[in-house]
Parts: C-alpha cells; structure tokens; sequence
C-alpha cells in the first residue's frame, strides 16, 4: 500500500509520531481529572477533583482574569500588527521597522517579561529617571502597578511579545496576498492608506493568519511563565493556578490540576469559539463596510502616527528592558533612586560563564535538529496534501495543532509518562523529538500558509516543460518558497530554544539547556542573574532569526519577484 | 480516535520494564564506595540563587577528586518538579534506573515522598560522617516539620528565620510579633511577605501563630485532634489588621524569598526576613545589599529546621548519592556551607565532635557583618506538623487568594 | 484636463530606467511601448507615487494644471487598470463596484446597477467576481475605477491576457468610456498600440514605429 501510494504515508506518519503522544499527553489530563491514577493508588473513577476545583473560592475571577486577558492581549496584539503593516507598508521606515521588531520575536517570554516589569515598576528604571528632582521620591511610591488586578500588566508583557510573531507571520502572508497591487489600486481609487488597506489586503491577509491568531489567544490564556512575572496573584490566572496544584507538595492536588486542566482546555476552546463568532460577524459587516465607498482619509491623520508609535513604544520597552537586564547583569550595589549602579563588576558573568559554553551548545543542538526535522516534516506533509488532493487527510491534519491549545503543564506530565514507558527519557535525543512535538505545529502554522498560497501555475509551467513532480518540488516550489522556508525554520528554532517543561522532564534532569537554567534562575528573582540569562537565551534565536531575515534577501538581492517591501 | 489510544495509555504502564536494582547495602561502606566509581550522580536542588549553585559545583569537584564520582547539579525551579517526576516513573513501571539520584528537601515534600514510600532508606546513620552529626543539640536533625526522619534524608544544613532590616532607616527595629504588629500600623506600606504558599510566606504565618497562640504546644501535632477554628483565629485576626497597613496595601504580595530580598535592596520595604541567617551578609558582601542591613531574630525566638539530602527509591545511582550524602557531612565541606563568604550555612556538626584541626576551621570563620554569632540567635522554634504548612497555606488562598 | 509629464525621470541605483517629457490631452491615447522588463510600469507606479523605496525619481507631473508630484496616491486622481483585474474576492460585484464609488454619492445602489447595465452586466451585482468571465471581470474592473471619477487613466497591458475576439471587444470597450481622459497605455503588443490610435513612445521618450 505505502509503495502503491507512498504520499499517503507523511500525513499518517507525523499524525502518529505527533498524535500518540498529544493523546498521551491529554489521557494523562482527562485520566486523573476523573479520578484514575495508579501510582497515586486512585483507581476508582469519580468527580471530586471537579467538586474541589469548583469549590475553590477563586474560580470565577481565575476564570474571568484569564478570559478577559488573553482576549484583550490578542485583541490589541492584533489590532497593533495590522495598524503597524497596515500603515507602513511599502515604505523605508517598514523595512527599518520590521527589521526591529523581528528578533523580539526571539526574545524569551520570560525574560521580555522582566525587562518590563523593571521598566515600570515603582523602583524601575522610568521612576528612577523622574526621581527624585520630579516627583519628590527618594524611596519607590507604594503603586501597585505589577501584578494589578486586571492583569494590565500582563496584557502588556503579552503585547510586547506577541505584536512581533504576528508581524512576522502578516509579512510572510503579504507576499501571497497580492498586496501591493490591491494597495496600489486602492489608492488610486482615492483611499487613504489604513482605509485602503483594510479594506482589500486584510481579508486576503487575515485568512491567512487566522492559525497564529488562534494559537496567539491559546497561549496568552494558558501562558504561565508571563503571568507569574507580571500577573496579579489574588488570585492568579487559571493557568498559575493549575501550576500551583501541579507543583503542590500534596500528590492529592495532581487531580485537581488534571480538572483543571481541562477545564482550562474547555475554556481556550470556547474563547475560540468567541472569537471564531466575532470573525464571522466582522466579516460580514466588513463587507459592507469595504463597498460604502468611505475612503478614510482623515483616519490616516490619527492612525499612521498612532501605529508608529505603537511599533516604537514595543521596541523601546524591550530595548529598554533589555538594556535595564544588561546593566543589571554588571552592577554591583544599586539602590533607588540611583539612574545608575554605583558599581560594576564581572563577578556575575564570571560565575557563570563555566555553565555557558555546554549549554549553549546543548542547546543548540537540540534547536537545530528539531527545527530541522519539523520542517522536513511539514514541507513532506504539505507536498503529499498538494499531490493527493482529496485523498488526503485534511481535517486529521488539525491534530498538529492540539500541542498549542492544550497548557503545557498539564498535557506534559502524561507526556513525561509516555516517554518514560517507551524508554525514551534522559537524554539529548529525546529532548529534542519532544521539542518537535512543540516546534512541529509552529513550523507547519508559518509554513502551511505560504505554501498553498503559492501559485501552483509555476508548478503547471514546469511540467510543461517536462519537469517530474519531484523536480517542480526541488527547483521551483522550494526555491520559490525560500523566504517561508527560512522563516518557518527560525521560528522552530526560537521555539525549541524556549521549552522549559518539556526539557525538564523528559530531559529527566540530564539534559539541560539554556532556558532551563535561565528559568531556574529566574525562580530566585535575582536581576543579575536574570540579566545574564536572558541575554544568553535570546542570543541564540536572535542569531538564527538574523540569518533567516539576511538570508534570503542575499540570495534574491538581484531578484524583484522574490521580495516583499 | 481518542478511545483505543486512551486505552492504550492504561495497557502500558503496567508492561514494567523493571531490571532487578543492583542491591546497595549503606552498612558495607567499601562495597558503596566501590560501587559509586564512575557513576555520575543527579542532584536535584533549587537552582534559583548563584551561590548555592556555585557551592553544589564546588562540591562535585571534590566528590570526582576524593572518589571518582560526577556530580550534575539538576537546577530546579521548584522541588516539586523532581517530586512529579518520580511519581511519573513509578507511573510507569519504571521502579528501577530513576533519573533523580538525589533530592535536596524537607517539609510537606518529604513527608508526602516518605508517606508514599518513595524514598530509599534507611540511610542517613549508616553514613560514616553520621559520627560528627551533632543529634544532641538539635532535634531538628532527626525530626523534619515533627516527622521523624528514620533515616530517610540526610542532614546538611540548619536553618534558622532572621529578620532583615536597614539599621540606617531603621534603629530601632521591632523585636517580637507584637512589636511588629505594632510598628506595622505606624508604617504603612514598609512591611510584606511572601504570598503562601511559598515557602518563606508560609513559615512567616508559622512564626506568627508562635506570636499569637497562647499554647504553641499544638502546633506539633496534626489539627484533626484539635479545634482548628477556634486555635487559629488569632492568626486570621492579626493577618486582617496588618493587610492594609502592607506592602502595595496587602493588594500583592513578593512571591519568594528573593524577590523579598530585592524589595529590601531596593529600599520597598524596611524589613524583610529569610531563613538563612548568614544570607543578608553574603548579599551585602556580593553588592547585592546595602552595608547597613543588619539581622535580628525574635525575643519569642524563630522558626528553625534542616535541609536534607534524599533518595529516591528507584534512582539509578544509590551509591554515589551515598557517597555524596557522606561527603556533604565532611568537616571541610561544612566549613565551607557555613563560611558567611560562600553561603552562610548553619552547620549540623557537633563542634565537640570534631578534631582540633576542624574545630579551628570553623573558629576562624568570620561571622560576616549583619550575621548573629550563634549565642545570639535565641531560641530555635520547632516547625509545625505538616499539616499546618498545608492548610494555612489553603485557607490563606481561601481567605486573601480568590478575589473575593 | 490635461496630463502633463514634465521631465519625468525614474532612476534605480543611479541607471536612468524612464525618462518622459510629454503632454496627453484629454481624449488622447498615449502608448507607452517595450519588451517586458523595460520599466514600463516603474513608469506608471512612479505616476500615481507607489514608487518601491528603492527607486529615486525627479521632475513634475501635471493633471489638469495641478502638480501632483508630491501628491499622495489617493490624491492624484489618476484611475489604474492592470492586467489582472485586481477584483476583491472578498466582494461582489456590485461590492467592489461601491469600493470605487465615492462614499457621498447619491443613489449609490440606482448608479452601480446603471453601470452595470449600461456595459452589459445587468443583474450580475451580486455576483461573486470569480464566477464571471474573463472579459465580464475586465468590465468590472473598468467600471469600478470610473466610478471612482478618475481624471486621467493608467492602463498596465490591460488587454494582455484575453483571447483575440475579446481583445478587441473590450479594448473597444475601454477606450470608448476613457473618453475625455487623457488616458495612457502601456503594453508590449503592437496591436493594442495600433488600435489605441495615438503616439507611441518607449519608456526613455523617442517614438516607436510601428
């Protein structure tokens, strides 16, 4: 059968290398949440981990906290990408922008995170500026501005991190949606840039971004990491929450995190389901709205200015928390209101530059090969959609993206079984096929776009000339798709780079890398330390995201057709 | 779909994969140590603070020099995690070969892992270093949070609860719970803890029950025997009177020691606390804190326990985590914990115990200069049942944690 | 109403690509003509200013007596035509028609059916655009930029990409509602350039003969 059609294999194949054990993974959820686990002695199904999670106190504001902040992250993180591309577009200062912007996108949640929180913080680096000449404070204001109880802290650490991957991913969209042309047109039609815009480039675009909305609403619900730096804790996210249970001395709390888990799991689908809703709606109304002929000129006034300003605002905060992390990593002692440390020493760095050199590497290498092996994964998968049309299994393919919606913390401790009863534990390798299982979704969520988007008459002209389907896929798809490519590369790197729990424990504690060290350190809240971390771990994405950016530009400087401006 | 890969999941563990362990005997000492050569050994311990880290990697370059063991220092972010991962391997049959060798823990994680039978044991009093444990002076060596520890987890290092504060804007600091509590209300927003239930958070609300019950004798036992209410309404009380006059108005809380000790540095607040009486001086000796932070504890006394160095009891490498767990122990080692420079460690060596020679080793460490000498450090309160830390810890969420 | 290119010149790393200095009256067809590549439709994005960043651009261009070099796209007046038709897909007909029609008009709805009716599309309003033929698409598209009442007319080998007989049907088409616009053409099809009737140039000015 596999030699009488052999595309029907890489579709099955990486749905049973990935589906196995997500579904692993998720019966190690929904098992214990109704009340079956063995090695804690729970063999007899029942409800009382639901009884226990609906019976704690903070459910509803947990629940509502979460809702309302991963919806007003993904909400403005949406809106600020599309205002931001929408506006410029086509012109130097887009080019400057996203070349900015970009290597944010490798920049670790966590340490984005705290790069803010020193920023604003009532002892941060902005208050340190104002004071005391300003304001009058020779010690830091009692202002809750951390951890506020709306989560606006939170949204904007979301914010920063999210507005860069959306960017990301619109401008590998652009290229496909004819968007120069539907712009140009637009404009000599008398429409004002944004207007113009929206109104025929983000429907094109839109659905094709539609998946990284999806997984950006996902993970700014489930997000852990963020939420402890920045969210508020009376009570936490849902996903804090669920964290705290897992982590809980108590084995008995195991079941109320499964519970919550899934719960967790239902909520981030009916949040899709909202915004799936809002989608259709908005379309609808788009439509008419795109045909009453308003061309909004005066829009343009206010909003070219305001997405400038929202672009820089992002990459000024994480410069600036970056540049605060930096300073943090040399200074000695550092009191408020000082501008500055009143010393500076190596000691930081010197103490950890023997546990640099092999994680870097560790990690590296595991980043490599997972981003690698996920890419050859999703280009064999799209390939075999493209070759067998309807025999191919397009709606099982959304199994891919199960590793997105479901919170890491819980889906991972049945992974972490998986691994073990397979014998797959504890080393290097088997870090890094985890990774894939995280990394896969990612590099098909870049890629799959782009790549039906391609105009598959390029393909038909090559068999015209006699070119087998193997040689349309090497010398024209591929080569044409070379930008995607790269960039759906370098985000699987970024991705793998980032794990924590995964490493952690399927790692078994013998496989360590940059960000489990980074994290481990960042549990001691020491801003020295965090800064060395931080700047370690985002230099080895940023790295890779650098030459996925040069990349193609260097191969097709000479070659209009392949460029996006 | 969902079902037969479900029940595939059920089906497999119980294929156990289990080798026969090789039979680790702690009482045959040369056999262990035969044993141990050219394993490597994974500790697993907070990685959260630089020192300590850079103490555990002092400690495998002795541990490879003396006896041909490596050791890898697995940082965690949370005992817990380490705890997980052995409940996953007995999950899956894997009771043998464990990737967790050794575990730095005390309190609810040891007896939750001790009651579950997860642990390997008895250990700790075949350990020929056992001879200089001084199990006189400190109960707390053989009793853990009043379990008794049976051998299950080696001793390393005490600790006591110290009261940190800038003696510059400060002179005269509080030095019991009601002067706290009173102080408090005329300083607003200069005092906080830890959100339970963190660790340190947690023991602040044990060292406040001290202050506020009238008999602190049945804080040793479990609280089924008692009437819970009625015993810790005092606590609730002082909690609610103080909330307002906190840090952020009791709004927020720091969530762990070191983000305490950041609000400290950055002058937040006028008094934090730790449970490492030598941390405030090793801070100021690394830049991290200002010169004028002193320490106190309270005239009622502080909360004290000990770290301990488990096994489990599937890990792959019994022999070296012995090895280690003995050479923790070694008067050289301790010396170096307690030196204020390195870490500030409170040893569990008997100095009666010792020779001349490693006696003087730690006469001649300097204190460090916001560190108590050790007649100085009061009465060391015992910690609570378990039971304690876990439901205080839930009915503050329940009461300050939900929103409401 | 005149469109007036007053020595108009487009440059790419310093390699002069255009050079134009003419005059279109209303009415008149001027035709553009070269081989692909040649920068004939650099010429038309430097006219209604979407010039790519890399490009660098001097001289002045006049509509109706207004300089409208420094003018942004919107403001230039200049209606374009491309090869593609460029409709919305996410629109009907009579949607992508109402995109062109200014927001004020009166009778919105009455002036989309008229002009689909008067170029043989009566009915079609509601249509999904990629249900239409191939030269119903090329009215549509024609339509949807008079409506928006341009002052001169851009044609980017509009005619390029349909069959023979259709070819001339709406090149007919085209030229007969461009009346009154200075209109200009590019292509690289000398019959497109025969039947335009008016001057041929190359993009660099001199006369082509045809």
């Amino acid at each position: 059968m596999a030699l009488r059609r052999p595309w029907a294999l890489p579709p099955w194949g990486v749905l049973g290398l990935l589906g196995l054990p997500v579904l692993a993974g998720l019966a190690g959820v929904f098992a214990p949440a109704f009340g079956w686990l063995p090695a804690l002695g729970a063999h007899q199904p029942n409800l009382d981990a639901w009884r226990a999670v609906l019976g704690w106190g903070g459910l509803p504001a947990a629940m509502r906290l979460s809702l309302v902040t991963g919806l007003l992250a993904t909400v403005i993180s949406l809106a600020l990408t599309l205002l931001i591309v929408a506006t410029w577009q086509g012109t130097r200062s887009f080019v400057w922008l996203t070349r900015a912007l970009a290597p944010l996108l490798a920049l670790p949640h966590a340490a984005a995170a705290f790069g803010l929180a020193f920023l604003i913080a009532p002892s941060g680096w902005i208050a340190r500026a104002l004071s005391p000449w300003a304001t009058g404070w020779d010690r830091p204001p009692d202002l809750l501005i951390i951890g506020d109880a709306y989560g606006l802290a939170l949204v904007a650490g979301l914010v920063v991190k999210e507005v860069p991957f959306l960017l990301l991913m619109t401008l590998a969209a652009l290229g496909q949606a004819d968007s120069l042309r539907r712009q140009m047109v637009a404009r000599s039609l008398g429409y004002g840039r944004v207007t113009g815009w929206m109104k025929t480039v983000l429907p094109a675009v839109y659905a094709q971004i539609r998946l990284p909305v999806y997984a950006v609403l996902a993970y700014s619900m489930s997000v852990v990491d963020v939420a402890l730096i920045l969210g508020p804790t009376r009570p936490p996210t849902l996903a804090v929450q669920i964290l705290d249970w897992m982590t809980h001395p108590d084995l008995a709390m195991r079941f109320q995190a499964a519970a919550g888990a899934v719960l967790q799991l239902g909520m981030v689908m009916l949040a899709l389901g909202l915004w799936r809703g809002a989608e259709l709606a908005l379309g609808r109304w788009g439509r008419a709205w795109a045909a009453n002929g308003g061309r909004g000129l005066a829009a343009d006034l206010v909003l070219r200015p305001a997405g400038a300003a929202g672009a820089a605002l992002i990459a000024l905060t994480v410069g600036l928390g970056l540049a605060g992390l930096l300073v943090w990593s040399f200074a000695g002692l550092w009191r408020f209101p000082d501008i500055w440390p009143a010393s500076f020493s190596l000691r930081v760095w010197s103490g950890q530059m023997a546990a640099l050199l092999p994680l870097t590497r560790d990690s590296t290498l595991i980043a490599l090969g997972a981003a690698a092996l996920a890419l050859i994964l999703a280009v064999s998968v799209l390939e075999a959609e493209a070759r067998r049309g309807p025999a191919h299994p397009r709606r099982a393919m959304a199994l891919i993206y199960l590793p997105l919606l479901v919170p890491q913390i819980a889906f991972l401790p049945g992974l972490t079984t998986f691994a073990l009863i397979t014998g797959l534990d504890g080393t290097i390798w088997a870090v890094m096929a985890t990774h894939l299982v995280f990394v896969l979704p990612y590099v098909y969520l870049v890629l799959a776009d782009p790549w039906r988007a391609w105009d598959a008459r390029a393909g038909l002209v090559a068999q015209a000339l006699g070119a087998g389907p193997g040689r349309v896929l090497w010398a024209v798809r591929l080569p044409m798709l070379t930008r995607a490519l790269v960039i759906a590369f370098a985000v699987g790197f970024a991705t793998s780079v980032a794990q924590y729990l995964p490493t952690l424990l399927i790692g078994a504690g013998r496989v360590s890398t940059v960000t489990t060290e980074a994290v481990a350190l960042a549990s001691g809240g020491n801003r020295r330390l965090i800064g060395v971390w931080a700047v370690v771990q985002m230099a080895l994405p940023m790295a890779v995201f650098a030459l996925a950016l040069a990349l193609p530009a260097l191969l097709f400087r000479n070659l209009k057709g392949m460029r996006v401006s | 779909m969902r079902f037969p890969l479900f029940a595939a999941s059920v089906v497999l563990p119980v294929c156990v994969m289990a080798s026969p362990a090789l039979a680790v005997n702690p009482d045959d000492w040369n056999a262990v140590l035969q044993a141990a050569q050219g394993q490597t050994v994974y500790w697993h311990a907070w990685g959260g603070d630089a020192r300590i880290n850079a103490f555990i990697a002092s400690v495998g370059d002795d541990l490879q020099a003396r006896y041909g063991v490596a050791l890898e220092h697995v940082r965690l972010a949370d005992t817990a995690d380490a705890v997980t991962r052995v409940i996953s391997e007995r999950q899956a049959g894997r009771d043998s070969a464990g990737a967790v060798d050794a575990i730095w823990i005390n309190g609810a994680n040891f007896a939750s892992m001790k009651e579950q039978g997860l642990l390997f044991g008895p250990f700790a009093e075949s350990l020929p270093n056992w001879a200089l444990v001084d199990t006189d002076a400190n109960p707390a060596i053989l009793v853990d949070f009043t379990l008794p520890v049976e051998g299950y987890g080696s001793p390393w290092a005490m600790f006591q609860m110290v009261f940190e504060y800038d003696s510059a804007a400060l002179p005269e600091p509080p030095r019991s719970l009601a002067a706290l509590r009173e102080w408090i209300a005329g300083n607003p927003g200069r005092f906080t803890y830890p959100q339970p239930p963190d660790f340190l958070g947690t023991s602040f609300l044990k060292q406040a029950l001290y202050g506020v019950l009238d008999d602190p004798s049945v804080l040793m036992g479990p609280i089924d025997d008692i009437d819970y209410a009625a015993v810790t309404a005092p606590l609730w009380a002082f909690l609610d009177e103080i909330h307002p006059n906190l840090w952020r108005q009791g709004r927020a809380f720091p969530p762990n020691e070191p983000a305490l000790g950041q609000l400290l540095a950055d002058g937040e607040v006028d008094i934090g606390f730790a449970f490492n009486p030598g941390r405030a001086s090793a801070a100021i000796a690394d830049g991290e804190l200002q010169d004028s932070v002193r320490t106190l504890v309270f005239e009622e006394g502080t909360l004290a326990n000990s770290s301990y160095l488990s096994i489990p009891y599937n890990a792959a490498n019994k022999a070296g985590a012995l090895v280690l767990a003995n050479l923790i122990l070694d008067p050289h080692i301790q010396a170096r914990a307690q030196d204020p420079e390195i870490l500030g460690f409170q040893t569990v060596l008997g100095m009666h115990l010792l020779d001349a020679e490693d006696r003087a080793r730690f006469y001649a460490l300097e204190l460090g200069i916001a560190t108590l000498a050790p007649d100085q450090m009061g009465t060391g309160l015992m910690e609570p049942h378990p039971d304690w830390m876990t439901r205080i810890a839930e009915d503050w969420a329940a009461r300050y944690g939900t929103g409401n | 109403m005149s469109l007036k290119l007053d020595k108009l010149v487009v440059t790419l790393a310093g390699q002069p690509l255009v050079a134009l200095n003419t005059e279109i009256a209303p009415g008149e067809v001027l035709t553009i003509m070269g081989p692909s590549g040649c920068g004939k439709s650099t010429a038309l994005a430097a006219l209604i200013g979407a010039l790519p960043p890399a490009f660098r651009m001097s001289g002045c261009v006049f509509l109706d007596g207004r300089d409208i070099t420094a003018l942004p796209p919107h403001a230039r007046r200049l209606g374009i035509l491309f090869q593609d038709d460029v409709l919305f897909p996410h629109l009907s007909v009579a949607g992508n028609l109402g995109f062109g029609l200014p927001k004020g008009a009166d009778n919105r709805a009455g002036r989309i059916e008229a002009a689909l009716a008067e170029a043989g599309l009566a009915g079609m309003g509601m249509r999904d655009p990629a249900t239409l033929s191939g030269g119903q698409r090329a009215r549509v598209a024609l339509l949807r930029c008079l409506l928006s009442e341009p002052r001169g007319l851009l044609l980017d080998e509009p005619f390029s990409k349909l069959d023979t007989e259709l070819r001339a049907q709406i090149r007919a088409f085209v030229f007969d509602r461009a009346r009154g616009l200075p209109v200009i053409l590019v292509t690289h099809d000398q019959h497109d350039a025969r039947a335009a009737g008016g001057r041929v140039i190359s993009v660099s000015g001199e006369e082509v003969a045809l």
